[in-house]
């Protein structure tokens, strides 16, 4: 039994293992939330090993032992065939103990995970086709504003992602810090996370929306309280205003080639509600929800042919001459 | 023998006549008359069976390719073989494709051609019937399969969410080849429901009780009440998204009042039940083969029948297992959770008969046998696998990731392909008269056992490192390359023992070893006639005396007499005795199953188009079912 024991725990420890390398694994858990879920994963693991290998013990030994030959099919031992109904209940009964074993110890990791605190910062996020609009709230509207696919949050304070969609299904899903929750149109959902440590944990969609599901990603960034503030603080101001002639000529194009009718910048006359909002996109790391790293070639790349590099999003392609690109892309690094 | 009636009509009965003149006329009677239209018009359940059998190991190969396709785009990072739209149709198709095409149809397949066979009758109940769905279900998987020829393949997954099969996302009319096909195949299942529930309450052989009925016939009986109840939630589903997309109704459409859960209620409650109407005849199947190939009768007969009946109820309490990601409150939440878990115990008790009976009985290892083992390692991984997505919490990780394809790949292909391709080589010796191959058989089990595990089980550690379903690609940092490899190619391993089966079979047909009436020795009725059956299935109805007929009276069983050789005739016995009752006419042959079914395609494919095809689709279908049902003068017409 305890060599089972071993060899089960052995089994779920390389899952752990194998499962620890990458950035999205349920198993690198920086959270309470995840924490807990990742106890209860290793417990049903190690469960399951046991049984499973209980069970191919068991055939084995079944089909190797020693059988009286000859012997006709109807010819049955009453003695063996009572035996075997009582062991056949008696395995019945101990996997309905297991289960509910298993469902008390699940529902007690799920009002853990679910155990939600007071005071949260409050996060409103809406699922896009196919990227995140993410929303700060705060008690005065001048203190709210909007980002894109960029989620920072304070480290040990307890945030309430609230869920929304503005058009098909998404799911919002950070294994490093809980499980997924999806945005429901006409519904809003929400989850609470406790982030321990600082760093970046990625995200992605995890409900199919249609053609560009596989980029939709995001990354949720832990900060120390006081960084957080001064970025929070930060992103509440309006984009300066270019100061060479390059961006001005950019912030003037972004405008006259209708940029503005999707993207806001605030502070300027830029204010479309359609796609994500760049008042600050040069602070972001990637482009695309999470498809490009930020540089200046991907974003002349992005806005030259976004259907090449996310085939089916909803930007279209915008026929601009190579001086035209060179002034858009100078402005849009210029928004920090 | 016993004289069954004794009316003083002047009709010739079976016991007027002796063996040879008897198996003549009944040729006579029941043979499926030559030439292209007898062959449509036939309504011998074997020759239908083996039709759907057929087709529906085509729409297997056809689906399993598009599993290759997929497999290949996802073996490396940002591989461009598919397009994201292509790809988005194929993942639809495929799961489409096995799910309504091949694993509830050949299961049904099975049955229609061997549940008559095994409770001892000579045709399945409402034959007719029987040729319409097999019409229906052939149309309706080519006009899916058309659709994607013509780039119109359905997009938005098996599952079809709401609102991403509305017309709002999804103005093509993909989504609606996709609801319609649900109506197809539906229709097909349900008419061979109801034959399978009449044949086997009232058709079984004189004494066949209640407990002397074969396990994979109870498997089929409650799959066809799972079938009956199931079923029309996805109609319901289907049809509101069709008229949401084509008549402007709201049900669906959030701002006007609709909600967009309804259909993750009305999908799931049929989704979760189809799970196990594709696994309970699995498991139907395994407890035959067992009993065979252990050489001694099922332990817990008793056990295994009431497991059975307690899956079917408990399935249709597990569905808000697939949306606990959808916000739900959490104690109801958790309430499904248990009932999820519960399920394991009438499946372990399953296991643990199988066991036993393996324990005692003297095994025969060929290769049936091989791929009942696979079974029992593969299906009991996946069953503890979905022990664990039952938890709430586990869920809310690894629902939408590979984890949940490693999942229900272990429990549909381990728990239901396995088993059904060790029945396919069961059974294909009384389908054909020739053995299979057992060299190739071998071959054939151990590349689909190393390959599904190689294919499927990297897949369960994917998941748990991030990788969502669904995705057309994924970039190279996330680290998922090397695991996707190695499943792509344990992929192609496991489908490379397809194409050896499909040689197998087609070398077999023709060169297979001669099988005789019984070749394994087996105890069902479906071995006391010749292989392959006479289109009368059997010259006189056998009486079972003992639940392993062919075991207890070796080579002699007691038969019924007076039956009318004059015309086509089953016989009728009470539902848990199985005393026979009366003598009933079996229909002749007929066109008109075609013509309704081809009258009916008509109605459903114009029906997307436009909404005046339910006006003018419906009088063609009038007359068609007219043609059907015009008195034929057949004893009860006349009386």
């Amino acid at each position: 039994m305890t060599s089972w024991l071993r060899l089960s725990l052995a089994i779920a420890g390389a899952c752990v293992l194998a499962s620890c390398t990458g950035w999205q694994s349920s198993f690198n858990a920086q959270a309470p939330q995840a924490d807990e879920i990742r106890r209860l994963l290793l417990i049903f693991i190690a469960v399951s090993a046991v049984v499973w290998i209980g069970v191919m013990v068991v055939l084995f030994f079944g089909m190797l032992r020693r059988k009286r030959q000859n012997q006709q099919p109807l010819d049955l031992h009453e003695g063996f065939e009572r035996r075997a109904g009582s062991v056949v209940l008696i395995a019945g009964l101990l996997t309905t103990v297991t289960v509910l074993a298993l469902s008390f110890v699940s529902y007690g990791a799920q009002r853990t995970v679910f155990a939600n605190e007071a005071d949260p910062v409050t996060i409103k996020v809406t699922g896009h086709q196919w990227w995140w609009e993410v929303q700060y709230q705060a008690d005065s509207p001048h203190l709210s504003f909007t980002t894109a696919n960029e989620i920072r949050v304070p480290v040990g304070k307890p945030v309430t992602v609230e869920l929304e969609s503005a058009d098909v299904i998404h799911s919002f899903w950070v294994p490093s810090l809980t499980g997924k929750m999806d945005l429901i149109t006409g519904q809003r959902n929400s989850l609470q996370f406790t982030a321990r440590t600082a760093g970046i944990y990625r995200g992605q969609c995890a409900e199919f929306c249609g053609i560009q599901h596989a980029h939709m990603a995001f990354t949720v960034r832990a900060l120390p309280p006081d960084e957080y503030s001064r970025w929070r603080h930060h992103q509440n101001q309006g984009a300066a205003s270019p100061g060479d002639p390059l961006g001005i000529r950019g912030e003037q194009l972004f405008r006259g080639r209708g940029c503005g009718l999707c993207h806001t910048i605030r502070g300027t006359l830029a204010g479309g509600q359609f796609g994500p909002d760049l008042t600050h996109v040069a602070s972001r790391d990637t482009i695309a929800a999470g498809t490009l790293p930020k540089t200046s070639g991907n974003l002349a790349a992005w806005i030259s042919d976004p259907q090449h590099i996310k085939p089916g999003n909803l930007m279209p392609k915008m026929a601009l001459q190579s001086d035209e690109m060179i002034a858009i892309v100078h402005y849009l690094e210029q928004l920090q | 023998m016993s004289e069954l009636v004794s009316t003083p009509d002047r009709e010739l009965r079976d016991n007027d006549l002796d063996h040879s003149e008897l198996s003549a006329r009944l040729i006579g009677l029941w043979h499926t008359p030559s030439g292209w239209l007898g062959r449509l018009a036939t309504v011998d359940h074997k020759v239908v069976g083996k039709r759907y059998i057929l087709t529906a190991f085509a729409f297997l190969a056809l689906g399993g390719i598009l599993a290759v396709l997929m497999r290949l785009q996802l073996s490396g990072a940002e591989r461009k073989l598919l397009s994201p739209d292509l790809y988005n149709q194929v993942f639809t198709m495929h799961g489409s494709t096995m799910m309504f095409l091949f694993a509830v149809p050949v299961m049904k397949a099975f049955a229609v051609y061997f549940v008559p066979l095994m409770v001892g009758t000579r045709n399945i109940a409402f034959p007719r019937l029987n040729a319409f769905s097999y019409w229906i279900f052939l149309f309706g998987g080519c006009f899916l399969w058309g659709s994607f020829l013509f780039n119109a393949g359905p997009d938005i997954g098996w599952f079809a969410y709401v609102p991403l099969s509305s017309l709002q996302f999804n103005p093509s009319k993909r989504a609606d080849v996709w609801a319609q096909m649900i109506t197809f195949t539906e229709v097909a299942a349900l008419a061979v429901a109801v034959e399978i529930v009449v044949t086997v309450f009232k058709q079984r052989a004189v004494g066949m009780t209640l407990d002397r009925i074969p396990i994979y016939v109870w498997a089929m009986l409650v799959t066809a009440f799972l079938v009956l109840f199931a079923m029309p939630s996805v109609m319901i589903a289907s049809t509101t998204l069709i008229l949401d997309r084509l008549v402007n109704t709201h049900f669906y459409d959030t701002a006007s009042g609709g909600n967009v859960l309804l259909w993750q209620h009305l999908f799931w409650f049929f989704g979760h039940p189809e799970v196990y109407i594709i696994f309970i005849p699995a498991t139907g199947m395994v407890s035959m083969l067992v009993a065979t190939f252990a050489r001694r009768p099922v332990v817990g007969y008793t056990v295994i029948v009431l497991s059975l009946i307690a899956t079917g109820f408990l399935s249709f309490g597990l569905w808000v297992h697939h949306m606990f990601a959808t916000g739900l409150p959490q104690l109801g939440a958790s309430m499904f959770t248990a009932s999820s878990m519960l399920i394991a115990v009438p499946s372990g008790l399953q296991i643990f008969c199988w066991l036993a009976t393996l324990w005692d009985g003297r095994p025969v290892y060929r290769t049936p046998l091989l791929f009942v083992l696979g079974f029992i390692a593969i299906f009991v991984l996946g069953g503890l696998s979905g022990v664990m997505v039952a938890s709430v919490p586990i869920d809310m990780q690894v629902h939408d990731t590979y984890f949940v394809v490693a999942h229900f790949h272990y429990v549909l292909i381990g728990g239901a392909v396995f088993p059904l391709i060790g029945a396919l080589y069961y059974w294909f010796p009384k389908i054909t008269g020739r053995m299979l191959s057992e060299r190739l058989g071998r071959w054939n089990f151990w590349l689909a056992f190393i390959g599904f595990n190689i294919g499927f089980f990297p897949m369960h550690i994917l998941g748990l490192m991030g990788m969502p379903r669904r995705v057309y690609t994924y970039t190279p940092e996330m680290g998922w390359d090397h695991l996707n490899l190695l499943s792509s190619t344990g992929g192609v391993v496991f489908a490379t023992s397809f194409v050896l089966l499909i040689f197998n079979v087609i070398h077999s047909l023709r060169r297979g070893e001669l099988a005789g009436d019984n070749p394994w020795d087996a105890s069902t009725l479906e071995w006391a006639t010749s292989s392959p059956p006479p289109p009368y299935n059997f010259s006189r109805i056998p009486v079972v005396t003992h639940r392993d007929p062919l075991w207890a009276d070796a080579g002699n069983l007691p038969v019924v007499a007076g039956l009318s050789v004059e015309r086509r005739e089953v016989l009728l016995s009470s539902v848990a005795d199985a005393e026979p009752h009366t003598r009933e006419s079996s229909p002749e042959p007929s066109i008109w199953p075609l013509l309704t079914a081809i009258a009916t395609t008509i109605f459903f494919i114009g029906s997307i188009f436009t909404p005046w095809a339910v006006v003018w689709g419906t009088p063609p279908i009038a007359a068609a079912l007219i043609g059907w049902f015009w008195p034929s003068g057949t004893k009860e017409d006349e009386e």
